[in-house]
Parts: structure tokens; sequence; C-alpha cells
């Protein structure tokens, strides 16, 4: 009897768990499942809120002409925006981030990274407050130039703003608010390059731009992208800032530099929610919909880019 | 092509540091020198002063003369990086780049000295560099295949190709065979004997009978404590040295009666 039950015996015995890991691991799929469910929560709110504006009469909508004719102009100003503001911040926290690891003495290094990672301390109120009363009216010059000189290409046509108050001064505001964000990732995957790989460039004789070149910079690059779409995600959703220096409202215009400049969803769901009744609330929360499943977009994108550097970045 | 190394009075430091003391040795061309010790004891760190790699690390520095046919390899107006350009090397793990295809890693040193090669001449360089380091057969169907997929042991033959590609005067190498299997091991050994007729070599080595199999001359390294600065013990050719050697500390150590 013992010969036939023995040699199942072993995979029959639950493996011996002690109360501490039982613990932990219940713990934490608890906190797992709790993020799933606040997420799944906001997303039915605003599907449950926004079906009623989904299926109004166009009439009923603000403006007159249905939910698409509505949200269009405010989807181009939230991307306008937060790609103006991605295109300046990305080149300027690779930079930032290849200083401080490779360039600056380490002193300078360690305050250079604090005084960065301050940044993303700031409210932004705070910024919304430095873009209106300081870039605004220091950015009126260039915003003349660009009407002047670029005028021909449709981003920089005119006439141009004499407040400063455009898309263009959001964006840089937006740069500076993302900055903290790309260049710590970046600071990051830099600093994790392998010095296997550095040491292979410097003993070709590699100076150190192309030591960076060739062993930094490809092994980073994923990860400097994964930064990138992170920031886009906070541009995309930022409030306070682009209200306050936004003068928006006006239909879709590619222009970035003149008065009449589409509003963004964040900044117009805040700007217009304290006084809106019935169906307009309706249509604001499914605008707030749309910008959920863009930042959601975004950063599945982050995540699919940064799986995907496993699979060539040499892990052997 | 295959220059004399001649250093002398070589103290190496970090920081406040001596990692190594007093070294004087006179490097042959076309012959391989390997240089054995305990761990720690400095050899590495020498080994990596003669094309100034050591400097990597924040402060270190060297007093002392390294010449190269009569070039003064710390003079003030010597770019490190021209030493490194003259001076190759090889590490003890196989780093060829993981981003790069086996081709451009080949190449990576020479498109770094002048970028304008027309295809035909990097494929013969490719091709050239590869016979050299024994590896054209085994990767020539699949030269735009990631380096990293080859096995350690053509990786390293395939560093091997990547330094000899741009025709250095002397190579250095650190352990190369330390991550390899046997095989391997003996695979790197024929391609130094290959080599040392075009090439300087100078090896690191923790395997005695290694050093015994390939190399001509022998500096044996040893250090007096923990703290203390490595210093050369024994330095002649490696027949006496396996045979024969001059100092007693030398004999303990390689007859394994160390410590």
């Amino acid at each position: 009897m013992t010969a036939t039950k023995a040699p199942s015996e072993p995979t029959q015995q639950p493996a011996v768990r002690r109360p501490g890991d039982r613990i932990f691991a219940g713990t934490a799929k608890a906190s797992g499942i709790l993020i799933l469910l606040v997420l799944a929560g906001v997303a039915a709110f605003l599907i449950g809120e926004a079906i009623p504006a989904l299926v109004a009469p166009a009439e009923d909508i603000p403006g007159g002409e249905g939910l698409a004719a509505y949200i269009a102009p405010l989807i181009l100003g939230t991307l306008l925006g937060a790609v103006l503001a991605l295109l300046v911040a990305t080149p300027l926290a690779v930079g930032i981030a290849l200083y401080v690891t490779y360039y600056a003495p380490r002193r300078i290094a360690a305050a250079m990274g604090y005084v960065i990672d301050l940044l993303a301390a700031i409210p932004s109120v705070v910024y919304g407050f430095w873009g209106l009363a300081v870039l605004a009216p220091a950015l009126r010059p260039f915003h003349q130039w660009a009407a002047d000189t670029l005028g021909f290409i449709p981003f920089f046509a005119g006439p141009a703003s004499t407040t400063g108050r455009t898309m263009f001064t959001v964006g840089l505001v937006l740069a500076v608010m993302i900055l903290p964000i790309i260049s710590a990732i970046s600071r990051e995957v830099f600093s994790q390059a392998p010095a296997l790989h550095r040491e292979a460039a410097l003993a070709l004789g590699a100076t150190r731009w192309e030591m960076i070149r060739m062993a930094v910079l490809p092994y980073g690059k994923s990860g400097v992208i994964a930064g990138a779409m992170l920031g886009l995600g906070r541009a995309l959703g930022e409030t306070m800032a682009v209200a306050i220096v936004l003068s928006g409202g006006a239909g879709a215009t590619l222009t970035l530099i003149s008065n009449s400049n589409p509003s963004t969803i964040a900044s117009n769901i805040a700007l217009r929610f304290p006084e809106a009744t019935g169906i307009d609330v309706n249509t604001l929360i499914a605008s707030g919909l749309v910008l959920f499943v863009i930042t959601l977009g975004v950063n599945m994108l982050a995540r699919w880019v940064v799986n995907r550097r496993a699979d060539f970045s040499g892990a052997n | 092509m295959a220059k004399r190394i001649e250093v002398s009075d070589l103290n190496i430091y970090y920081g406040n540091f001596r990692a190594v003391e007093g070294v004087n040795i006179s490097i042959e061309p076309r012959s391989i020198t390997a240089l054995i010790g305990p761990s720690g004891c400095g050899k590495s760190t020498f080994l990596r002063s003669l094309n100034r790699m050591h400097e990597v690390l924040p402060g270190a520095r060297v007093e002392g003369k390294v010449v190269m046919d009569g070039q003064d390899l710390y003079g003030a107006d010597v770019d490190p990086v021209d030493v490194r350009r003259q001076i190759g090397m090889v590490f003890q793990r196989p780093n060829p780049f993981p981003t790069m295809s086996i081709y451009d890693n080949v190449i990576a040193g020479n498109r770094l000295n002048n970028k304008r090669m027309k295809k035909s001449e990097t494929d013969d360089l490719v091709e050239k560099s590869l016979m050299g380091a024994n590896l054209w057969n085994e990767v020539k169907d699949r030269l735009d295949r990631p380096g990293s997929g080859l096995s350690g042991g053509q990786q390293q033959r395939l560093c091997i190709a990547r330094a000899i590609a741009v025709e250095p005067d002397v190579l250095l190498m650190d352990e190369p065979c330390s991550a390899l299997d046997p095989i391997s091991t003996l695979a790197i050994e024929d391609l130094m004997t290959e080599l040392k007729e075009r090439f300087t070599i100078v090896i690191v080595t923790h395997n005695m009978q290694q050093a015994a199999r390939v190399s001509e001359s022998t500096g044996f390294f040893n250090l007096n404590g923990v703290g203390q600065p490595g210093r050369l013990i024994e330095f002649n050719p490696t027949e006496k040295i396996f045979s024969n050697p001059d100092e007693k500390a030398t004999e303990d150590y390689i007859s394994g009666r160390f410590g």
C-alpha cells in the first residue's frame, strides 16, 4: 500500500507557505485588483454619463452642430499643445540627461538632478501664472517675427497675437512641465548603459561623444521613447496651466501664434464645468471620455515600446 | 605595426591609493607577453594603463613612463583617444555591440577613424578581419545578424576581429578566455599564436597553463597584503618562469603553494 502511494505523494502535498508570505501575497494582489476596480469605475462613470450626450440630437449639444463638431477642435487643441511640448522637451531632456550622466562633474551632476526633479514639484497653477505673467509677454516679439517671416507655414499663419496667450506659449509651458519626467527616465536608462559596451567603444578609440553614440544612445533609445510618451500623457491631461495661459475657444485652427486658438479638452472642462447644466454636463464628460481614451492609448503605446526593448537589448 | 613598449618606473594611482608600484618592463614586438598573479595584484590595472583605459575611472593617474617605439604615451600633448586607436583591447567578457550586426561590429572602429569608406572596401575589411579572427567560415552567411546571437567563444573572436580591423600596433587582452569553455579557449589560443606574427600581444590570465602554452615572456605580479600596491615581482622568459624562476614567490605561486 505504501509503495503505490509513495510516488504520487510529493506532488499532491501543497507547498508549505509561511503566514508572512500569505499576507504579503494577499495585500499585493488586493492592491493590484483595487487599481483595476478604480480604473473600471472611472471608465464606467465616464461612459454612463457620456451616453446622454452621445444619443442627444445635434442641436441640443453646445454649438448646435453635434458632439463630433464640438469635440473635434478640442482634440486638435489638445494634440497641438501636447505634441509641441513633446518636440521642444524631448531633445532638451535627452541633452540634460546626457550631460548629467556623462559630462558633468559628479557634484554638479547630483545637484542638477535634484534641480530638474524639483521642476516636477512645482504646482501647475504656478506654471500657469508664470506662463501668463512672464512667458506670454516675453514671447510677443517672437510671435510677431514668426508671423512676418514664417507666415507661409500653416502653424505660423498670422495675424500674430498681441497678448502672447497662444498655443505656442502653452506648448512651451507644457514643455517645461514635462521636462523632469523625460529627463529623469532618460537619465536612468543612460546611466544603465553597460560599462562593458562603453569600454568596448572607448577601447576602439572613440571620443566621449562617439562612445555615447555607439553604446549609450542605441541602448537608451526605447527608454527615451517611453519617457517621452509618459510626458506626452501628462501634457495631454494638463488642465490648470493651459486654462490660465490660453485664450482659447475658437474653432479648429492649426496656427500656433494667433489669438484664435482651439481650447484643450481638459482646460475646456475646467472652465465650463462650474456653469454647465443638463446636457452640457454630459457633453463635457463625453469629451473627458475621449481624453481618457487618448491618454490610455498613449500609455499603452509607451508600455509596448518598453516591452519591445527586451527583444533587442542583447540581454545575454 | 607591432611595436615595442618600454615601461619605466610606472606607478599607477586611483585617487590617493597607489594600486601598482615601480613597474619596469620591456614588451617585445611580435611576441606574446603574459601577466600572471593573484586577484587584486594590479595586473589588469597595469594592462589598462598601457592604452590609458584605466583613466575611464575618475581619479586615475600614473607616474613614470610608457614609451612605444619612442612615443611617450603619457606625453602632455598625447590624446588618450589616439593611444587607444593604436593599442587595441579585448576584454574578459565578450562585448560586441548588441544593437549592431556582426558586419557593423567588425567595422565599428574603422567607422570612427574615417567615416567615408566604399562598400567594397568595407566588405573586404570585414572578410579579412573575420578571417584573421578565424570566424569567417562560421558567420559569413549571417553578417547582418546581431553579434549577440553568437556563442560566447564566437563573440570573443568577433571582438578580436573588431580590434584587429583597425590595424593596431599592440593588442591587449584582459583574461580573454576566462568566460569561455575549453574548446573556445583553444580556438582563441590558436588565434593568438597566429596574430603574434603581426601584432605585439599582452595578455592577462589566471590560467597558468595558458600562459605557459602561448607566451614568450611572463611577468608575475604580487602584493604584500590588502591595501598594499601591487608590484612586478619577476619578468623573464616563460620557460624560465615555469621551470627555474629567480624569485621564491614566483615559484610558490606557480606551484600552488601561494599564501
